[in-house]
């Protein structure tokens, strides 16, 4: 049959374009380190690669339904086109009277049937996958505020610390000595707690004065909760995503398998200044983040209080 | 078929004339037609607001929005969202709703089942007029205040609270709370009104398996309307007791539940997207059928998929709440049930193919956008299953990848059958045919507008720009910069269809009775071009 070789090679060259492009596509941006940025770059057109296994094996799954939506709509352009060439009014000045075929009809009923199969069956996996948060190394809990994050690390006696974003005037060519001033002590104090030598390579509206750290190839559970409004805490390139909503805690887990900086945005409308609450997440060698936990826990000491005192404080009195 | 009814015949057959015959109209032809200009205008103001939209995020930085403000920046961010809360308020309640089932609804499911008009042509009146108060309260909203300091309503077209309640303390809210009220009640009445007419009004002979698919959409569309409406009424309600009479239904802090609000507004929303849908599928089929001289194939089918699609629609309403912190087996049942969907969406889609197949197709205008529907529809809906999937939905939820889903399904599903159905009925409604060159113009300007608009954002979604930014990182500029240029040529189409609409009412040919030959079967072409004031005086007897 013809129609059977046409559709294999067809199926053929599509699932080779989407699995040698999503590869290719998948442009990774470094820094002068060769360390990973997580960030979008101009003109991309799919995800961005891949900093954990539950993003890798999103974009596997993704790359399946590509595929499969590829060929369908394919399909579906092929058979308009046939019937735009052969059965308009010149070509085709008789029409035939059929109206019913049943074989025909309960071919495209279960053909989708089957191919929805193929599909939900990954789908489960993924999903359990991700919704499994494994035992946690790292806990941390994000809050959503109008519109910074706060970020606590519960295990770390109550380590705590807001997260704004830099203003647009950070950015700008020119810019007042005030300014210019205020700038150089944030991303002095981001420097000194991270570390780094030169003034990190720094994104217009995805920076914040504060960043996440969290070490590399450890299980981090995020607890997300909000205090005003519904906001959502995201990284893209780990694959996670969860709303932030008053009165509930959610979860979601990661575990970063690339040292770098991953950067996300509020995805949960909140109000006046949705767009400028992003999310800086630094990822850091084991010795690094220790290293970073004693710095932390000295500049942001007025907030660290001692777990014993904090029990304390929400015991009743016996 | 004996179908002589005349204007001016029967001896209670009096005509009001001026604004009595508006104001106090009980005729279907008539209250379709002020739906008709309501969705017109209503659609202009909605896609005007589309198109600052897209100025505003031409470049990336705020530069255009504080211009309107008087160069308050944070007053711009929240026209933003005034902006994509009005424009979804309108499209869905004041254009699409309006168009397709209270005008072309009112218009010809009558005449095509049969009947001289709606089975309570008085409740028709009160369900269009209820209209116009719900469009003002929403207009008004935009002149008081909505969150502190700042006018008009921010919260989404969706109002999750607590931003609708905490987060927007002023009355603005309330406006837009009472517009949402007036609208849905306008709804039900016309539901009501419909599934009357089409159980009890049929002309002898037409049984309800040789009913037009339009008068089956329109159907299935009702008792979407009459099953969900009022749990966004009870919603809606409890938002507006939360916000001024202190009961906590969706407050933590008195037991309730933001989460709560979610599931019964997309309890709602969800049906709701297959209201504005169904209409479309309906006309589509006789659209099809007609310009391809064939009868539509497989119809059973056709008329139980919607069918399929209306039940089937209000058991996934959660599949737009797969982030909210909804239990792990919840998402998967919500993933398994949203891609059954798929199924009867694939019959409908191959069943259109399967009719033009070997059909003798004449390509005018109204043919034009029901292929391009065909077109665009199957790419919304493939997308539409690469979202049900729970797993992939967490990388895509919240960002323009959902924009362009949904746009896909709408403004280039209903919107394209909104067009179709004008160009296909206006000689029939008006007496005067459309002209033939424009409308393919028209079709091909908006066809590639709308499609340099919404699939670059599948890019956009991809790389992770969220939805709702009045802002974004500079790597997303380049594919915003390529849709807004499509929003402009969009805009382009739009003032060429107000164009044709004046040509077609001031100097359109008269239109024959039946203007598209022997493949336009239906009622409504057995009558004159326009249809006499009162038809099928005498029912038509149906074989």
């Amino acid at each position: 049959m013809k129609f059977h070789k046409i559709l294999a090679v067809v199926t053929a060259a599509v699932t080779t374009a989407v699995m040698l492009a999503s590869p290719l596509l998948a442009q990774t941006v470094t820094n002068s380190d060769g360390e990973r940025i997580g960030v979008a770059v101009e003109k991309q057109i799919n995800f961005q690669p891949a900093a954990t296994e539950i993003m890798e094996r999103i974009i596997s799954f993704h790359d399946l339904l590509l595929i499969i939506i590829t060929l369908t709509t394919i399909f579906v352009f092929v058979l308009l086109g046939i019937v735009i060439v052969k059965f308009n009014r010149k070509a085709n000045p008789t029409p035939s009277k059929t109206s019913h075929n049943v074989i025909l009809e309960v071919a495209w009923t279960l053909a989708p049937v089957l191919i929805l199969i193929v599909i939900a069956i990954p789908s489960f996996k993924l999903l359990y996958y991700q919704d499994t948060v494994p035992d946690a190394d790292v806990v941390i809990k994000a809050t959503g505020n109008q519109w910074y994050w706060s970020y606590e690390y519960t295990e770390e006696g109550g380590l705590s610390f807001d997260s704004n974003m830099l203003p647009d005037s950070y950015f700008a060519d020119e810019m007042t000595e005030d300014v210019a001033a205020e700038r150089a002590m944030i991303v002095g104090e981001i420097q000194h707690l991270l570390d780094m030598d030169e003034e990190p390579q720094m994104y217009r509206l995805l920076e914040t004065d504060t960043r996440i750290v969290v070490p590399v190839n450890k299980n981090v559970k995020l607890v997300v909760t909000a205090s005003d409004v519904i906001h959502a805490w995201t990284i893209p390139a780990f694959g996670v995503k969860v709303d932030a909503v008053p009165g509930r805690i959610n979860e979601l887990w990661f575990n970063a398998t690339e040292i770098g900086t991953y950067y996300g945005q509020c995805s949960e409308l909140c109000g006046i200044r949705h767009a400028f609450m992003p999310i800086v997440v630094q990822v850091v060698s084991d010795e690094d983040y220790a290293a970073w936990l004693v710095r932390a826990k000295d500049m942001y000491a007025e907030n660290v209080v001692d777990n014993a005192v904090r029990m304390a404080a929400v015991q009743p009195a016996s | 078929m004996s179908n002589a009814a005349e204007a001016h015949g029967g001896h209670d057959d009096h005509t009001p004339t001026g604004w009595r015959r508006w104001l106090y109209s009980t005729n279907h032809k008539d209250i379709g037609t002020l739906y008709l200009i309501f969705a017109i205008f209503a659609g202009l103001v909605g896609f005007s607001m589309s198109v600052l939209m897209r100025i505003e995020l031409m470049y990336p930085g705020v530069d255009f929005l504080p211009a309107l403000t008087g160069g308050n920046i944070d007053a711009a961010y929240h026209l933003f969202n005034v902006l994509i809360t009005a424009h979804g308020l309108i499209m869905v309640f004041f254009l699409v709703m309006p168009a397709l089932i209270g005008g072309f609804g009112n218009w010809f499911v009558p005449i095509m089942i049969g009947a001289p008009d709606m089975a309570f042509p008085r409740m028709n009146n009160i369900s269009f007029w209820l209209l116009p108060p719900a469009i003002l309260l929403l207009v008004f909203s935009t002149f008081v205040e909505g969150p502190a300091s700042f006018n008009g309503v921010g919260g989404g077209w969706t109002v999750y609270a607590p931003l609708s309640t905490t987060g927007q303390p002023g009355p603005a809210m309330d406006l837009a709370i009472l517009a949402l009220h007036l609208a849905g009640a306008s709804s039900i009445l016309g539901a009501v009104n419909f599934i009357t007419t089409i159980f009890n009004m049929r002309a002898p002979g037409m049984t309800m398996h040789k009913m037009p698919l339009f008068a089956w959409s329109v159907l299935v569309t009702a008792f979407l309307l009459l099953l969900s409406l009022p749990v966004l009424a009870g919603a809606i309600t409890m938002l507006l007791t939360d916000r001024n009479f202190g009961t906590t239904f969706f407050d933590p802090a008195g037991g309730g539940d933001p989460v709560l609000f979610q599931h019964l507004f997309w309890f709602f929303g969800h049906p709701e997207v297959y209201i504005l849908i169904l209409p479309g599928f309906g006309l589509i089929s006789h659209i099809i059928s007609t310009f391809s001289k064939k009868p539509i194939f497989g119809y059973l089918g056709m008329a139980y998929a919607m069918v399929a699609i209306g039940v089937i629609g209000f058991f996934v309403w959660a599949h737009h709440m797969y982030t909210v912190g909804l239990n792990v087996d919840v998402k998967a049942y919500f993933l398994g049930a949203t891609m059954v969907i798929a199924v009867p969406t694939g019959i409908k889609i191959f069943s259109w193919i399967a009719t033009m197949w070997g059909g003798s197709i004449k390509f005018d205008t109204p043919m034009l956008w029901a292929v391009g529907f065909i077109a665009l529809f199957t790419v919304g809906g493939v997308t539409g299953v690469v979202l049900a999937n729970a797993g992939v939905d967490h990388a895509f939820h919240d960002t323009y990848y959902v924009v362009a889903h949904f746009h896909y399904t709408m403004s280039l599903g209903a919107v394209f059958s909104i067009f179709a159905g004008f160009y296909y009925w206006i000689g029939k409604m008006s007496g005067r045919q459309y002209p033939e060159t424009l409308g393919k113009i028209h079709f091909w300007l908006t066809f590639v507008g709308v499609n340099i608009i919404f699939f670059p954002q599948h890019f956009l979604g991809m790389a992770g720009m969220p939805r709702r930014y009045v802002d974004y990182p500079d790597a997303y500029a380049f594919w915003n910069f390529v849709s807004s240029i499509g929003a402009y040529l969009s805009a382009a189409g739009v003032v060429l269809f107000l164009y044709i609409i004046y040509k077609t009412l001031k100097s359109g040919e008269k239109c024959p009775d039946n203007p598209w030959g022997e493949g336009a079967t239906t009622l409504e072409w057995t009558l004159t071009s326009p249809p006499p004031f009162h038809q099928f005086n005498e029912l038509p007897k149906i074989k």
